[in-house]
């Protein structure tokens, strides 16, 4: 397997296109495909969009939606790394592996450019690559590439900001013994429809941790999906959503363990406040027959903070061998309610700062994990806003 | 020395068919450093009477006043009264997902104070009010009531007591579920504040066994929302021997 993930940022022939073999599971309707025509329209009764309320997401599902929007994407990158844009064709394109749902394979279908971004094999970053998107309202479709040669290491922030309606997929190719670290914040506008597969396929001894961090926007349905190309594969996957009134915001992971002696660690925590605020967490973890020694957990908590909000989490755990190190997942739900605050209060502590201490305690833990000072304080920034809102 | 004055307090919850009035006519006042025993039998209000002075919004005051030092206490929010110095260690003591302990007690103290503790001081004050406790030092980590047996949250609120030092504490039913070594510990933690005279100490309890370590100066009857009659250690006694029969027929007027 190990010959699936590329060294470096080279485009040799020999890579395979398309990556592993898919997954087909039951609770797919479709089975992954580069190609729109390949999916059904879904039409909400499906296992993978029942939770998703279609109408939201314009057209992205059925065809109908054109992009016709504006979207501004800028690559700050250190030295070393290269930015490029390419076309449709280049090889470089479609490795980690194939849409899996329709809205992912309408946006494969339909880009008309890519970035591919690459960090040389045995280079070491101290510097993140910015990539800021920026919506200016209207249908975009996109594609990105993020290479990391063996023995690399690179942290790479995703900022998306503005309104837009966007469909785009980011593929992470992570080499042998390379380090990839992602931070990708969805810091939306009120309107925007955000909806895209991030697919890492993790070389041998490679490490990748992503840290999803989802604000704003009125629907944003993410797909972060994980694949070994190797042998002592790591994967983190930390994610914090805060839902607002009348936000959907959907992750829905999948962990691929098909490899043997690999890892993985899923850790999502969600804050959901005001009527109709919407949080769906999926967590599929499959671990087949041949990935021996996998060791794997996956947690999903929430904090519901009002009255009116509803999160829907679903774990599952799949295990084909009984040869691992271990499994395990969680979902827990709990509320402030009254008499948190009350107790909190009852120590003289206001209920501003109440509210402020829960979900700051809440959301530590996987603050810390960012490691990137000016995104951490805007995180922080950002809580204190949507909790001012909710006081106020 | 502060004081709390407690006058014809009436206070109704809302039940299914409308307000039901569970304190009619509470009168109280207690000082510094006085240890008031307010015993009743299940239903008479001693609960009503703790959570209405915390502010609790369950509870509507229909009539009456309580006053701290003067202060209208009716008219503050709940965080306010704690910050006036009103303490109410609660009988399920609430878990809070997220907050440690220690960031709890700080944030806690840092508002009861009014600035934040000198961080030296304050781990060493923790450290040991917490051993005075035998309370685990792991417990500072772990998230406030989660998890707690029912002996480790009394200890938690009696540990809040000694660090938040109010003028008036009151302990709703502290000794409920307690074991004998859990009871002596938190009645020690008790005493501990009481000595220092600086605190008003307003022990709600259904039992008499507290008070064989914990020495009321007075002891009040609570029955059918309000206080059927006052004494000294001696009246406890009493209650001892006799029960609550004669409160609850409803016989007793104070």
């Amino acid at each position: 397997m190990a010959e699936n993930t590329p060294a470096g940022s080279t485009t040799d022939g020999a890579i395979q296109v398309g990556g592993p073999q898919q997954p087909i599971d039951a609770r797919v309707s479709a089975p992954a495909s580069y190609d729109v025509a390949d999916f059904p329209v879904p039409h909400g009764r499906e296992e993978e969009w029942r939770f998703t309320p279609l109408q939201r997401l314009r057209g992205l599902h059925d065809g109908t939606a054109e992009a016709k929007g504006g979207l501004r994407i800028e690559v700050s990158a250190p030295e070393g790394v290269t930015v490029e844009t390419v076309d449709r064709e280049d090889p470089r394109l479609g490795r980690a592996g194939k849409p899996v749902d329709r809205v992912a394979a309408q946006a494969y279908s339909s880009f008309e450019k890519a970035s591919v971004i690459s960090v040389p094999k045995d280079t070491v970053l101290t510097e993140p690559v910015r990539i800021a998107v920026h919506g200016e309202g209207g249908v975009a479709f996109g594609h990105q590439v993020v290479e990391v040669g063996s023995f690399a290491e690179a942290l790479v922030v995703v900022d998306h900001t503005g309104d837009a309606t966007l469909a785009a997929n980011i593929e992470y190719v992570i080499g042998d013994g390379a380090k990839l670290t992602v931070v990708s914040v969805q810091d939306w506008d009120d309107e925007a429809v955000h909806v895209a597969q991030h697919t890492a396929l993790v070389g041998r001894d490679a490490t990748f941790k992503s840290v999803i961090v989802t604000f704003g926007g009125d629907l944003v349905r993410l797909h972060p999906r994980v694949i070994y190309g190797g042998p002592g594969g790591e994967a983190e996957l930390y994610g914090l959503y805060f839902t607002d009134d009348g936000q959907h915001q959907e992750h829905r992971l999948f962990v691929d363990h098909d490899t043997p002696h690999c890892r993985s660690n899923v850790v999502y925590k969600g804050a959901l406040q005001g009527q109709d605020a919407h949080a769906v967490w999926i967590g599929d973890v499959l671990i087949r027959a041949a990935a021996e020694g996998t060791d794997t957990y996956e947690l999903n908590r929430n904090l519901v903070l009002t009255d009116g909000a509803r999160v829907d989490s679903v774990p599952n755990l799949e295990i084909e061998t009984g040869e691992i190190v271990g499994a395990g997942h969680a979902s827990a739900t709990g509320r402030f309610d009254d008499e948190q605050l009350f107790y909190l209060m009852a120590r003289g502590i206001t209920a501003e700062e109440a509210r402020r201490l829960v979900v700051r305690g809440f959301f530590a833990e996987l603050v810390q994990q960012i490691g990137i000072p000016d995104i951490e304080g805007r995180l922080l920034g950002k809580i204190e806003a949507e909790l001012e809102a909710s006081v106020g | 020395m502060a004081t709390l004055e407690i006058h014809d307090l009436h206070v109704s919850v809302e039940a299914e068919n409308g307000p039901r009035e569970i304190l009619r006519g509470v009168d109280l006042t207690v000082k510094q450093g006085e240890t008031h025993a307010i015993m009743g039998p299940n239903g008479s209000g001693k609960s009503t009477l703790a959570y209405s002075l915390a502010g609790h919004s369950k509870y509507t005051v229909t009539g009456g006043t309580v006053t701290l030092d003067g202060e209208d206490v009716l008219e503050m929010s709940v965080d306010e009264r704690a910050r006036a110095g009103i303490f109410l260690a609660m009988q399920y003591p609430v878990e809070v997902p997220g907050v440690s302990v220690s960031n709890f007690l700080r944030t806690s103290a840092t508002a009861v104070r009014g600035e934040a503790p000198k961080l030296r001081l304050w781990v060493k004050e923790v450290k040991e009010a917490m051993e005075r406790l035998s309370i685990d030092p792991a417990f500072a980590e772990r998230n406030v009531n989660e998890g707690f047996s029912g002996g480790e949250k009394k200890r938690h609120e009696i540990l809040q007591l000694e660090l938040l030092k109010p003028k008036i504490a009151i302990l709703d039913e502290t000794d409920s579920g307690l074991d004998v070594d859990a009871l002596r510990v938190v009645s020690e933690g008790v005493n501990r504040v009481r000595e220092s005279g600086e605190v008003g100490t307003l022990l709600i309890t259904h039992y008499t066994r507290i008070l064989r370590y914990i020495k009321p100066d007075f002891v009040h009857v609570f029955a059918q929302g309000r206080i059927a009659e006052s004494g000294g250690a001696e009246l406890a006694d009493k209650l001892e021997n006799e029960g609550y029969e004669a409160y609850v027929k409803g016989g007793a007027h104070s």
